[in-house]
């Protein structure tokens, strides 16, 4: 009976903005001051000081310390975040980091290890996906899409053509639209076949000679294969058009199936969502890109090259590269992060993994069918999709189970996504969730059904032991306060001293 | 394999309540000749032991490098707290109820972001510098319709490339870069006055790729030739001494914040930050967090003006970001209130310092500096390739070589000094220059 | 859900107002319910030139945008500057303050393309089938 204990494991107090505990003259660091503070006149320094708060160092750490309490992580428990896969980080990645937190880029002698290692993931990659070639450089997913959808881009460029149209399908993440805009191209929605993939067919009605690509996760944000994708890729070929694959959900599939293999013609991998690299809250990530020999000679620059004495280097010799997208190797920590994941993962650790992230959902999509709406049937692999059907006429939404389970001690789901169920509820538990509670996850959620069902009042105004209530997010966007200064102007009385 | 967590026995009991024999079965909606048969050729797996054998620490070098990515010393609270787990591992806060970690700390970066800068408004963060200035090129596509982006030529080269990757994408939109004065190492400001015009933005690097302090003033006093205009700052760590690029009217200020807190860890992760004026803010890329309050009335932080991005706005959106740089903007965020404003006033003086100390030695060898204008912590010299390349295999990196992207400038070496570099270090690479 | 006699109505839940050659516009109650909160408005300058279909404005509540149609061709003659600063009073009235723009009419008989207000209710009745 979680909700009715309703013991908070966050602090209870609120957390004053920084700026409120400064006093100047409080901040006492001594800084290293070898050289001389001559005369910096030529640089015309700014009269005042930057305006930053003076604060002690036990209150900076205290004050950050503070906030972090505020917050949910995987470590604090179950983070069944759907199509984000929110699985364990392994700590020996941060250990590993950090012996290489000091190499310069420019350092040519040191960075040869991270080059290495570097080479090393993107041939892992390259052979888990069965694609022929990879750029690391993209900074998370969408960075990702974009670099490849700019790569079909100049693709279709190189055979004079102009093509302008790729298509997406419904259930695609709005990442995929926005990076096709960006890239230059116009989207056009597809709709998904009744049992949540696209059809062959489908696709073949919407093609004609403007169509550059198609855009498919898979498995699909319904956590369904797409089952008719190698047919798919054969009559977008056949269109001179391109298949790109997102691989938002690739845990699902790694060493059980490749891209490459399917046609795919071009992909991105997430490293902070399927290599256990962890998310940050919100970054940084990673989002390589992947394509087959055809598409290669497009990819960004610089490109990793080996020469024949074994050193690596980094060359902006390739006149058909789209050209930068970063300006300098990505997010390198986070691509070290990834491959010391595959390496203590091994082989079969990675097919294990998909195995079992599988098999958590299914045993969680089983327990939980009756009891909520299954809007798709269609056998799912890592995740599945519910509805709030079955709550909604005690006026309970997606949105409320979600903020309760919150009282349960859960991360919620993804809700409200994707857009082709109403009042979705978006679960991956991944592989590395334990039995225990997995089970903790499904009696919460019949409990909460029950509650539905019983008493939809208390069900409402949840969450109610979280450190704060439901945030008026209507307020912030009506008033908005992004800084101390708009704080301050407002007479918030957290600023005022 | 490590990290899962169900026993054998666990494994069999999911599998026979679902009904199926073996774990394949569940992979049975995958057309038979998609399922892979072979086995991958990877590593592993490793035990921890093995794998910290497998990285060895690099040898250390004297390192005069910078360009883009600069050695700061981190205090060591940066790490302790950055490190703690709810930090690290929680996704990015759509549920403010149990983000309001995160969410703050958000605000009081984007707070100093803007107060540093001097502008009203920043974001959560970008990639990178260079990719802020491809999202700044973008806005100004959006809200003020330019058709020509002009970049100073002394703004870092990948920025530019960078630059010119997204716009291409875009068409009818011309990149036209101002050159450079070869003698002065500053833009050449009658060429920019040529270039005026209201169909028109203007971005330039300060302090730009060799270290030399722009004009800004007399920039801005040219402002109402151009659409908009924007700063792209070098190095954050210049904000301790230069005056706030806000206070002279520019629409953006953008650039690279890597220094606060974060180390050069191979080239990245960095941080772009992206500040704005609150006319703009509804144009910005990427997320915000805007300060409110919760159902009781309590102070509370959520993301907000969600509306403009991709995935509410979808094709339409402002920009296609979604994850960011968010664990480095809470690095940025502890560093900023470690240093506080006399800590990064000294680290930036001490970085300006030594770099003035640097160029007596090396002009007192007859080495001298190819630009003449004030710079910050950056200035170029001529050092021919071998001896570059000697240096290096003694542990000494005397800085980048910049002739590939400057062939105008041949042997010029671009030489950074932080407050990490020692007069040892100084010493050190002048006896063996 | 409120559905006035005297208005006209599009598919896309705007509603419009006769007054005189010149049609007032504003959204129904049925799509502002449907939006929820409405934070932010922007809507077409004064002077702009709309054909149906073509955008007089963008309304968002916290997780939604909704761009807002011209039902007739004409010129946008006045703006609601008012809903820059009270975008709320959509969900508090409106069909009345919050109107958004006045469009003077190239061709008033226009409006016979439009919806009475038994045909909008019957249109919602079916769409919520």
């Amino acid at each position: 009976m979680p909700f009715d204990e309703t013991v908070s494991t966050f602090p209870e107090h609120r957390e004053p903005l920084l700026i409120t505990l400064s006093s100047q003259g409080k901040n006492s660091r001594l800084v290293p001051e070898p050289f001389d503070a001559g005369d910096l006149d030529d640089l015309r320094p700014a009269e005042h000081l930057p305006v930053l708060p003076d604060i002690s160092e036990v209150e900076t750490i205290r004050h950050f310390t503070r906030l972090s309490r505020l917050n949910f992580g995987i470590d604090q428990g179950m983070y069944p975040l759907g199509s984000c896969t929110m699985k364990h980080n392994p700590k020996i990645s941060e250990e590993i980091l950090s012996r290489f937190a000091a190499i310069h880029p420019a350092d040519r002698r040191a960075m040869q290890i991270i080059l290495s290692s570097i080479h090393t993931l993107a041939g892992f990659l390259q052979e888990i996906c069965g694609m022929d070639a990879c750029s690391l450089w993209p900074a998370a997913g969408a960075h990702g899409e974009l670099t490849g959808m700019m790569i079909i881009k100049k693709a279709v460029k190189a055979v004079g053509q102009d093509r302008t149209t790729v298509l997406v399908p419904d259930t695609a993440h709005g990442t995929n639209p926005a990076s096709c805009s960006i890239a230059g191209f116009i989207t056009k929605n597809i709709p998904s076949g009744p049992e949540g993939f696209v059809t062959a067919s489908l696709v073949q009605k919407h093609l004609d000679g403007d169509v550059a690509a198609l855009m498919l996760t898979n498995p699909n944000t319904l956590g369904i294969f797409e089952q008719e994708i190698s047919r798919i890729a054969t009559i977008l070929h056949e269109n001179g058009s391109y298949l790109y694959m997102d691989g938002a959900n690739l845990n699902a599939i790694m060493g059980i199936s490749r891209p490459g293999d399917m046609g795919v013609d071009c992909m991105h991998v997430n490293l902070h969502k399927t290599f256990g690299a962890p998310h940050g809250g919100g970054g940084p990530g990673g989002g390589p890109v992947l394509v087959k020999k055809t598409l290669e000679r497009f990819l960004p620059v610089p490109r990793l090259e080996r020469d024949s004495s074994g050193l690596f280097h980094l060359s902006l010799h390739y006149p058909d590269s789209i050209g930068m997208v970063h300006s300098t190797l990505g997010n390198v920590g986070v691509l070290i992060k990834a491959l010391t994941y595959l390496l203590s993962v091994g082989p079969d650790g990675i097919r294990k993994a998909a195995a079992t992230a599988c098999l958590n959902a299914n045993y969680l999509k089983k327990k939980l069918r009756e009891t909520f709406d299954l809007p798709y049937d269609t056998p799912t692999l890592h995740e599945f999709v519910l509805s709030d059907r079955k709550q909604k006429d005690a006026g309970i939404t997606t949105m409320d189970i979600a903020k309760m389970l919150m009282d349960a001690g859960f991360h919620p789901p993804t809700v409200h996504f994707p857009l082709v169920v109403p009042g979705a509820l978006m679960i991956e538990p991944t592989e590395t969730e334990p039995l225990r509670e997995l089970q903790r996850f499904t009696d919460a959620m019949e409990r909460i059904a029950e509650m539905c069902r019983s008493g939809p009042g208390s069900v409402r105004n949840r969450p109610q032991s979280t450190p704060v209530t439901r945030v008026d997010e209507v307020h912030a966007a009506r008033n908005l306060v992004l800084t101390w200064k708009d704080a301050e102007s407002i007479g918030s009385e957290q600023v005022s001293k | 394999m490590p990290f899962l967590a169900l026993s054998p026995q666990e494994r069999e009991s999911i599998l026979s309540f679902l009904g199926i024999r073996s774990e394949e079965e569940l992979f049975s909606c995958i057309p038979e000749e998609l399922r892979y048969a072979g086995s991958l050729s990877l590593e592993g797996p490793y035990d921890e032991q093995t794998l910290r054998a497998r990285f060895p620490l690099p040898r250390e070098a004297v390192l005069f490098t910078g360009g883009g990515v600069y050695r700061h010393y981190v205090p060591a609270l940066v790490d302790a707290v950055a490190h703690r787990q709810e930090f690290v591992t929680s996704y990015t806060p759509y549920q403010p109820e149990i983000s309001q970690g995160t969410l703050q700390a958000i605000f009081e970066y984007q707070s100093m972001m803007a107060s540093l800068t001097g502008m009203e408004a920043a974001n959560a963060s970008l990639y990178d510098g260079a990719t802020a200035l491809a999202e700044a090129a973008l806005m100004s596509l959006r809200i003020k319709g330019v058709r020509r982006i002009l970049i100073s030529r002394a703004t870092n080269p990948t920025y530019r490339a960078v630059v010119r990757t997204y716009l291409q994408q875009v068409g009818d939109v011309e990149v036209h870069e101002i050159p450079f004065n070869p003698a002065t190492g500053s833009m050449d400001i009658s060429s920019l006055k040529s270039s005026l015009g209201s169909d028109a933005a203007f971005f330039f690097q300060n302090p730009n790729y060799f270290g030399v302090i722009e004009p800004i003033e007399e920039i801005s006093r040219m402002s109402t030739g151009f659409a908009l205009w924007g700063v792209v700052i070098n190095d954050a760590v210049s904000l301790g001494v230069l005056s706030p690029p806000g206070t002279y009217g520019s629409t953006l200020v953008i650039g690279e914040a890597q220094s606060f807190g974060n180390p050069v860890c191979g080239g990245g992760p960095l941080l772009g930050f992206f500040c704005t004026t609150r006319d703009h803010i509804r144009k910005m890329p990427g997320r915000i967090v805007g300060l409110t309050h919760d159902h009781n009335g309590k102070q509370a932080f959520c993301l907000t003006l969600s509306t403009r991005e991709q995935h509410i706005r979808r094709e339409k959106a402002t920009s296609n970001i979604c994850t960011n740089q968010g664990l480095c903007a809470l690095r940025a965020a502890l560093y900023l209130s470690a240093m506080g404003p006399i800590g990064l006033r000294k680290v930036a003086s001490q970085c300006a310092s030594g770099a003035r100390y640097l160029r007596k030695l090396l002009s007192a060898k007859g080495m001298e500096t190819v630009f003449s204008w004030p710079f910050f912590h950056e200035f170029v010299v001529r050092m021919d390739e071998k001896t570059f390349e000697r240096l290096e295999q003694e542990g000494i990196v005397p800085g980048i070589r910049i002739e590939s992207f400057y062939p105008e400038i041949s042997d010029g070496v671009l030489v950074t000094v932080t407050e990490m570099n020692t007069k040892e270090d100084c010493r050190c690479l002048l006896t063996r220059l | 859900m409120v559905i006035p006699e005297d208005l006209l109505y599009t598919k896309d839940h705007e509603w419009g107002r006769r007054e005189d050659t010149s049609l007032r516009v504003g959204i129904s109650d049925y799509a502002q319910s449907e939006l929820g909160d409405i934070v932010f408005v922007e809507l077409e300058k004064m002077g702009t030139r709309v054909r149906p279909g073509e955008k007089i404005g963008t309304v968002e509540s916290v997780k939604a945008v909704s761009e807002i149609f011209s039902p007739v061709s004409g010129a946008i003659i006045e703006v609601n500057d008012s809903l820059e600063q009270s975008p709320e009073m959509i969900n508090t009235d409106c069909y009345g303050d919050a109107w958004m723009v006045l469009i003077a009419m190239d061709d008033p008989t226009e409006t016979a393309h439009l919806m009475g207000a038994q045909a909008y209710r019957d249109y919602l009745e079916a769409e919520a089938k």
